[in-house]
């Protein structure tokens, strides 16, 4: 029987979170509330005080002698590399240190003092080098290498590093002839951007527990997002096989990315293998979180792009210079992605992008929310504000005008598929009351609106898949088993929907299985990329919908009727035909009797479901072109009403508007609280975000200096709207929506503040004294 | 050597007695000594307000109080919020209007609500905002929390 295509009812509905009880009465349990017992050894870490230098010899041995220490253990220990897509990174710094606060030991003792203090112990020499602190001096030939051995590097087939350079990746695209397009122009505008590293702060900083055993079994306790991509990489760079590798993942206390792929969770199996019967524990301090941990990647970019006189875009030149760090394992993949999203949500003909991604000595960039996208859109989202006013045209009408469009072919040479971009900018529009020009409302007050659109496809590698396994229980629920992470997007939730919809039961009677332990959950690739919803939700369906053809079908043989006339209602099966009804209950484990005690039919159901996309091909090299670079792309739009204080500079948000395509809204309550909680992290790091960073060295690390957007700063008046274009090959239509709310929202502020005071920043933070400062020197203050 | 000190506190209306080195803070002898692991750990350094919790009927950083000022103090943690299981019409508000993701904050976000219904039980939404604004949460915006609050006030 194929996946029913009629929508169930509980499709569309908001049912209550499945993981907030624990949550509201302080029951969840996360990695730092699994207790060890007193056989616990607890590691600190040395780190490197210098940005870029060899190392020339390290001395233990006083550390050693400190009672309570256990084991000590420095990159001699472990020389392999590990990484995502590319292998640049060591566990342990070997000879080389690349950024302030990279690892150069690790310590196990009784407790974190005493830890700590053998991490003081330890003497290290170091010889220095001449670091790199900027992107575009670092893909020159003048920049010293930061990674002389690139070349040798495992690197995935899709990623193109230039060995003898800093350059790590070098995604071209080709499209048209922007050449000869530049002539056909009527207006042209150029700017170049710099967005700055900004660091993910999760609540709860990162943690991991490893625990080594004699059999060669190694288990890791930790707040990840990627419990199967931790399993294999850790694994195989460790010599372990896969199985032998068990990652335990209890809820996260946010990751937005940082609790991905693998950060620090290598370090406390490293230490592990050599203490033997010891769970070591790693917890991160906060500074550690923000001076250590992976980072948005900062980004010089330098846009032109022009249209004709009707303001038809026809050219762009897009050259992005990624501060990838001192590693970019992760990294290089933001590159690509920016690289075949480089053109925004525009439909433009001929089109030359170079996406570029450069080693510095700053900390290492890796996945954050939205992917390269927030910090593309920076760009893209101003110069086509500046160029709608260039050619004279309403930018709202600039917008509609060159929007992608279903059938229109993208950058990469693709195909869009069918997208609801046009009503999301409408929506938007008349949200922030668009082409109304409103007073401030006092005398030292400027008032502006501003307007930007994006996009983004999930990055990830083309054969990303999930699983699912749903078993039936006695009492006739459903236990849904996915390897999934719930770091507080819903997907627990949207599981269990999806689930409940399809068998015919009711959410109440949907169990999810965790924490997610790799030796029972289904494989899933990660929780990143806005996919779960999409991707592990087909499998959830078609597990859901495995299980519901394995009742049906035993139900059909005891009833002696046709499988098309029956149906699941409520957790009741139930006879069209017939009018017969029979409870899920017992017959789902026990099977049902046959008639005068002749036998018995069915037995235990289990529903088992797996999704991978198969259609996603290779680009050419040096074009970029190839018929399918993504499976999807998310679009949607957001807007502004904004005052600035003439006195200081500060920006107050009226009100906030955002809209985005999602193709099918599961649970609209929850698309709602995306799309305000990403909104929201994106106005905190476009009104306050920064890492500083003073010869390598940050000079924020603590919430103190860091500042994050509070109550406070939430704009009075918020709306958000969801588009529905169904997604071909979605669960019910969905696409996912957890990154794409701010990836609009610097650009929107920027052009805000343009409409207010004619002041374009070079980017973000906005901070008071920077506005402040550029209307003064703009002589608009009186 | 540090010394100990033992101290007698109630925390969630239960008599404890602990027996606390001198640098332990009250929120790891509330984690670890008493396993009330709802009190969590963001910063060990009173600045995003996870680990929350009433101490004598006020709201404290626990990673700033030193356990051993505990002695004689009553301590209300998020575990002692509801009570047989009946959540109070503060966490089950923010159920209902959506104010939970991944629930690092709520804990510490719940006690100084809670705090703050106690000693103004009709806040204004200004008077949320700043009542809440030691309270970090990175996921939800802070929306649905500060409408959850409102929705609890007792009309």
């Amino acid at each position: 029987m194929a996946v029913t295509d009629k929508m169930p009812e509980l499709i569309g509905k908001s049912p209550l979170r499945v993981d907030v009880h624990g949550k509201v009465t302080g029951a969840a349990i996360y990695t730092d509330d699994i207790q060890f017992g007193k056989n616990l050894l607890y590691a600190r870490v040395k780190r490197s005080p210098h940005p870029h230098a060899l190392i020339k010899k390290i001395d233990t041995s006083k550390a050693e002698a400190l009672p309570g220490v256990k084991v000590i253990v420095t990159g001699k220990d472990y020389p392999q590399r590990i990484g995502l897509y590319l292998k640049d990174k060591n566990i342990f710094a070997t000879d080389r240190v690349r950024f302030v606060g990279e690892a150069v030991a690790g310590v196990a003792a009784v407790n974190e003092e005493i830890a700590e203090k053998a991490c003081e112990l330890i003497e290290v020499e170091y010889e220095l080098l001449e670091p790199v602190f900027d992107s575009i001096y670092g893909a020159s030939p003048d920049a010293p290498l930061i990674h002389p051995d690139m070349g040798d590097y495992e690197v995935a087939n899709f990623i193109f590093p230039k060995p003898g350079t800093n350059i790590s990746n070098h995604f071209k695209a080709r499209k048209g002839d922007v050449d000869r397009a530049w002539k056909d122009c009527a207006a042209i505008v150029e700017k170049s951007f710099h967005i700055p590293q900004v660091q993910h702060v999760p609540i709860e900083p990162h943690i991991a527990i490893a625990k080594a055993d004699d059999n060669g079994r190694v288990t890791l306790w930790a707040s990840s997002q990627s419990p199967f991509a931790q399993r294999n990489l850790i694994a195989k760079t460790l010599g372990i096989s896969e199985s032998d590798m068990r990652v335990i993942a209890p809820y996260v206390g946010g990751g937005f990315g940082c609790k991905a792929g693998v950060t620090m969770e290598a370090m406390p199996v490293a230490i592990a293998l050599k203490a033997k019967g010891h769970p070591v524990k790693m917890r991160f301090t906060r500074e550690e979180e923000f001076y250590t941990n992976f980072v948005r990647q900062g980004l010089k970019i330098k846009l032109k792009v022009g249209c004709d006189k009707d303001g038809n875009l026809l050219a762009m030149e897009n050259t992005m210079y990624w501060d990838g760090g001192a590693s970019t394992e992760y990294g290089v993949n933001i590159t690509r992605a920016g690289g075949y999203s480089s053109t925004g949500p525009f439909d433009i003909p001929n089109v030359k992008t170079d996406s570029m991604c450069v080693y510095t000595n700053h900390p290492i960039g890796g996945a954050y929310r939205g992917f390269g996208m927030s910090e593309l859109h920076t760009g893209i989202g101003q110069v086509m504000d500046e160029l709608a006013e260039k050619i004279g045209m309403d930018k709202v009408e600039f917008l509609k005008r060159n929007a992608i469009q279903g059938g229109d072919i993208n950058v990469t040479g693709m195909k869009m598929h069918p997208i609801g971009l046009q009503e999301c900018i409408d929506k938007v529009a008349k949200g922030i009351n668009w082409g109304v020009k409103e007073k401030a409302s006092s005398d030292n007050k400027l008032r502006g609106k501003g307007i930007a659109i994006s996009w983004k496809a999930p990055a990830m590698p083309p054969n990303a898949g999930s699983s699912a396994f749903i078993e039936m229980n006695e009492d006739g629920t459903a236990t849904v088993n996915v390897g999934g992470q719930e770091i507080g997007q819903g997907a627990f939730t949207v599981a269990a929907q999806i689930a409940a919809a399809t068998i015919g039961l009711p959410m109440e009677d949907i169990r999810i299985a965790g924490p997610l332990d790799t030796q029972y959950s289904p494989y899933e690739w990660q929780t990143v990329a806005s996919r779960l919803t999409w991707s592990m939700g087909n499998a959830v369906r078609f597990a859901a919908a495995d299980a519901r053809r394995k009742i049906l079908e035993m139900v059909a043989e005891a009833w002696d009727e046709d499988v098309d006339d029956l149906d699941i209602i409520n957790g009741i099966v139930v006879s069209y035909r017939s009018e017969k009804e029979m409870s899920l209950k017992n017959i789902v484990v026990y099977g049902i009797p046959k008639e005068d005690d002749q036998g018995w039919i069915g037995g235990p159901v289990v529903g088992q479901g797996s999704f991978m996309p198969s259609y996603v091909t290779g680009l050419d090299p040096e074009t970029g072109q190839g018929p399918r670079a993504v499976v999807h792309y998310t679009t949607g739009a957001q807007g502004f009403d904004i005052e600035i204080d003439k006195d200081t500079g500060k920006i107050e948000i009226l009100k906030a508007v955002t809209a985005f395509d999602v193709g099918r809204a599961l649970n609209p309550e929850l698309v709602k609280a995306q799309m305000e909680g990403g909104m929201m992290q994106g106005i905190s790091s476009a009104i306050f975000e920064e890492i500083i960073l003073e010869e390598g060295v940050m000079q924020n690390p603590s919430f103190v200096d860091y500042r994050i957007a509070t109550t406070v700063d939430v704009p009075r008046v918020m709306e958000t709207y969801f588009v529905e274009v169904p997604q071909d090959d979605g669960p019910f239509g969905a696409r996912g929506i957890g990154e794409h709310p701010m990836t609009p929202t610097i650009a929107a502020l920027g052009n805000a503040i343009y409409d207010a005071t004619g002041i374009r920043l070079e980017g973000p933070p906005f901070l008071p004294e920077k506005v402040y400062l550029a209307m003064k020197d703009a002589g608009i203050l009186d | 050597m540090t010394s100990y000190h033992q101290i007698t506190l109630k925390v969630n209306g239960e008599t404890e007695v602990v027996n606390v080195p001198a640098n332990m803070t009250m929120m790891v002898m509330l984690r670890e000594e008493l396993g009330l692991t709802g009190v969590k750990n963001g910063c060990a350094a009173g600045e995003c307000g996870a680990c929350t919790v009433l101490m004598n009927g006020e709201p404290v950083n626990s990673c700033m109080v030193l356990a051993a000022e505990c002695d004689g103090a009553e301590v209300i943690t998020i575990e002692g919020l509801s009570h047989n299981g009946q959540l109070i019409k503060l966490q089950e508000m923010l159920i209902a209007k959506g104010g939970v993701q991944c629930g690092f904050c709520t804990p510490g976000m719940l006690i100084s609500a809670f705090a703050l219904l106690k000693r103004n039980p009709d806040p204004s939404e200004n008077e949320i905002r700043e009542a809440l604004i030691g309270n970090l949460c990175r996921c939800t915006g802070y929306v649905r929390i500060i409408d959850a609050v409102k929705a609890s006030v007792e009309k």
